[in-house]
């Protein structure tokens, strides 16, 4: 993956991304500051611009994750490369782990960038690890949970592109879950990863917010090895 | 078939396969010992490569038993695939990775010992021809070259059984006769199943020959006693798949 010029591209255009919004939210936290030290609580550096640059990443992944998952099962069908994977000696679940691990690695670095921008504020301050850790918890699993569903529906087609439009659609419709419904605890946004991403976003890291994430890749993973197998 | 075939390294019984309601693969049962070369043989769409699928578990039987070195493919699937290099009807070709790159990957995913990759990789380049082009990308070589690389993928483990699909389709005549000097260099060690339609190749090549038509086999038999006792090959091919299209 590193070495083609896809993932280089990928990860300079999210930083650009990452950067303007950083700043922007840098400088508007530096023109409110010196209201809010009067307030008794006031909102801190990693509350202020951290946690909305996570919130930021967590929609631009939403649109480069279906990028790269639409090629990882859906080109090798295409290329008719399959039969080397599955004449080699790995079971389906290995093949389907590595898929995963592999692009999750790639996730990692473009998660990383985020981290560096929140830690450079270092420089002018202090930080709350404790939000920012559960923020880069959060992040990393509402993408494992992108690469789950891209994985599976990469699964279903040989076309990537069209494996990459589905993927893009379904995310941005669990996205849309998220937002429309006005209540805090609807059946509908309980269904959508980026409402349990909001808790992590927050700081709150609840076994419920875990588990949901937990269960959602698993259950993606397993139906690709499920497919896997099927296509037998 | 002398004492060359002691050791069962591919015993295939019984095998059915639909594809939806059609039959593709009914009732074919195949055996091979060490050091033997099969060649398949059958009119396009009898059923060949589904075969081949199935040996290599690319494909799951509807019935049937395929035992690889004395190991159940549907049971001990792992153990049984590590003894089998296959080279599918379209070669699996990473475009976009040079020839090391691409047998690299191919010798991990056999999890050959990380210090005999390099031995395994100059080896199988070696055999295959294809030390001028190591570094180059597997998408701007020649057909050839290509099928080369399929085939270097297919041995370079050094496997037991060695299942190759239509292996010098596409090949010039030069490269045609180096691939059959290969196979039969294989097939001096190990197993080789492999799928034609030049009937010269299967004559020169082949210790026996199984001919398949419409997903069944219509002849199987030794190549030396054909020679011995005149029949030709060709006749056998044609009486034998004609036939059935009459029936």
């Amino acid at each position: 993956m590193f070495g083609s010029p896809l993932a280089w591209i990928i990860l300079a255009l999210a930083q650009l991304v990452f950067a303007w919004f950083y700043l922007a939210n840098l400088e508007s936290f530096l023109q409110v500051q010196p209201q809010l030290i009067r307030i008794a609580h006031p909102p801190g550096a990693t509350e202020a611009i951290a946690a909305p640059l996570f919130s930021i990443g967590a929609v631009v992944l939403l649109m480069i994750t279906p990028l790269l998952t639409s090629r990882l099962i859906a080109e090798e069908r295409r290329n008719h490369t399959l039969p080397f994977l599955i004449s080699a000696p790995v079971s389906m679940t290995e093949i389907v782990l590595g898929k995963f691990l592999g692009l999750m690695v790639f996730l990692s670095a473009i998660i990383a960038l985020i981290v560096a921008l929140a830690v450079s504020l270092l420089a002018g301050g202090r930080l709350d690890f404790g939000l920012l850790l559960s923020n880069i918890a959060g992040l990393w699993l509402l993408s494992a949970c992108f690469v789950a569903l891209g994985l599976y529906i990469s699964c279903l087609s040989t076309q990537p592109a069209i494996a990459g439009a589905a993927a893009l659609c379904i995310l941005f419709a669990l996205w849309i879950m998220d937002n429309a419904e006005s209540g805090e605890n609807g059946i509908t946004r309980s269904l959508s990863p980026f409402a349990h991403f909001e808790n992590f976003n927050r700081g709150m890291i609840d076994t419920f917010d875990l588990a949901y994430f937990a269960l959602f890749i698993f259950f993606f993973l397993a139906l690709s090895v499920r497919w896997l197998k099927l296509y037998r | 078939m002398s004492a060359k075939t002691e050791q069962k390294t591919v015993s295939a019984r019984d095998l059915i396969r639909y594809f939806g309601a059609r039959i593709a693969v009914d009732q074919v049962s195949l055996e091979l010992g060490q050091g033997e070369v099969l060649g398949l043989l059958g009119p396009n769409g009898a059923g060949k490569t589904t075969i081949m699928r199935l040996l290599t578990g690319n494909l799951a039987p509807n019935n049937g038993k395929i035992e690889i070195c004395g190991m159940d493919l549907q049971k001990q699937t792992l153990k049984a695939k590590a003894c089998i290099g296959y080279l599918p009807e379209i070669p699996p070709l990473y475009r976009e990775l040079t020839i090391d790159e691409y047998l690299r990957l191919a010798v991990k995913l056999r999890r050959l010992a990380r210090s005999k990759t390099d031995d395994a990789i100059r080896k199988a380049v070696e055999r295959c021809g294809l030390d001028n082009v190591r570094r180059r990308l597997i998408g701007s070589l020649s057909k050839g070259y290509q099928q080369r690389a399929g085939i270097a993928q297919a041995i370079i483990h050094d496997p037991a059984v060695i299942i190759l699909d239509e292996p010098t389709s596409g090949l010039d005549p030069n490269q045609m006769r180096d691939v059959r000097s290969l196979i039969r260099e294989l097939g001096a060690m190990r197993s080789v199943i492999f799928s034609t339609h030049a009937l010269s190749e299967v004559e020169s090549v082949c210790d026996r020959v199984q001919i398949i038509n419409h997903g069944r086999q219509v002849f199987e038999g030794p190549v030396d006693r054909m020679k011995l006792e005149g029949t030709r090959l060709e006749e056998i091919f044609t009486q034998s798949t004609m036939e059935k299209i009459e029936t």
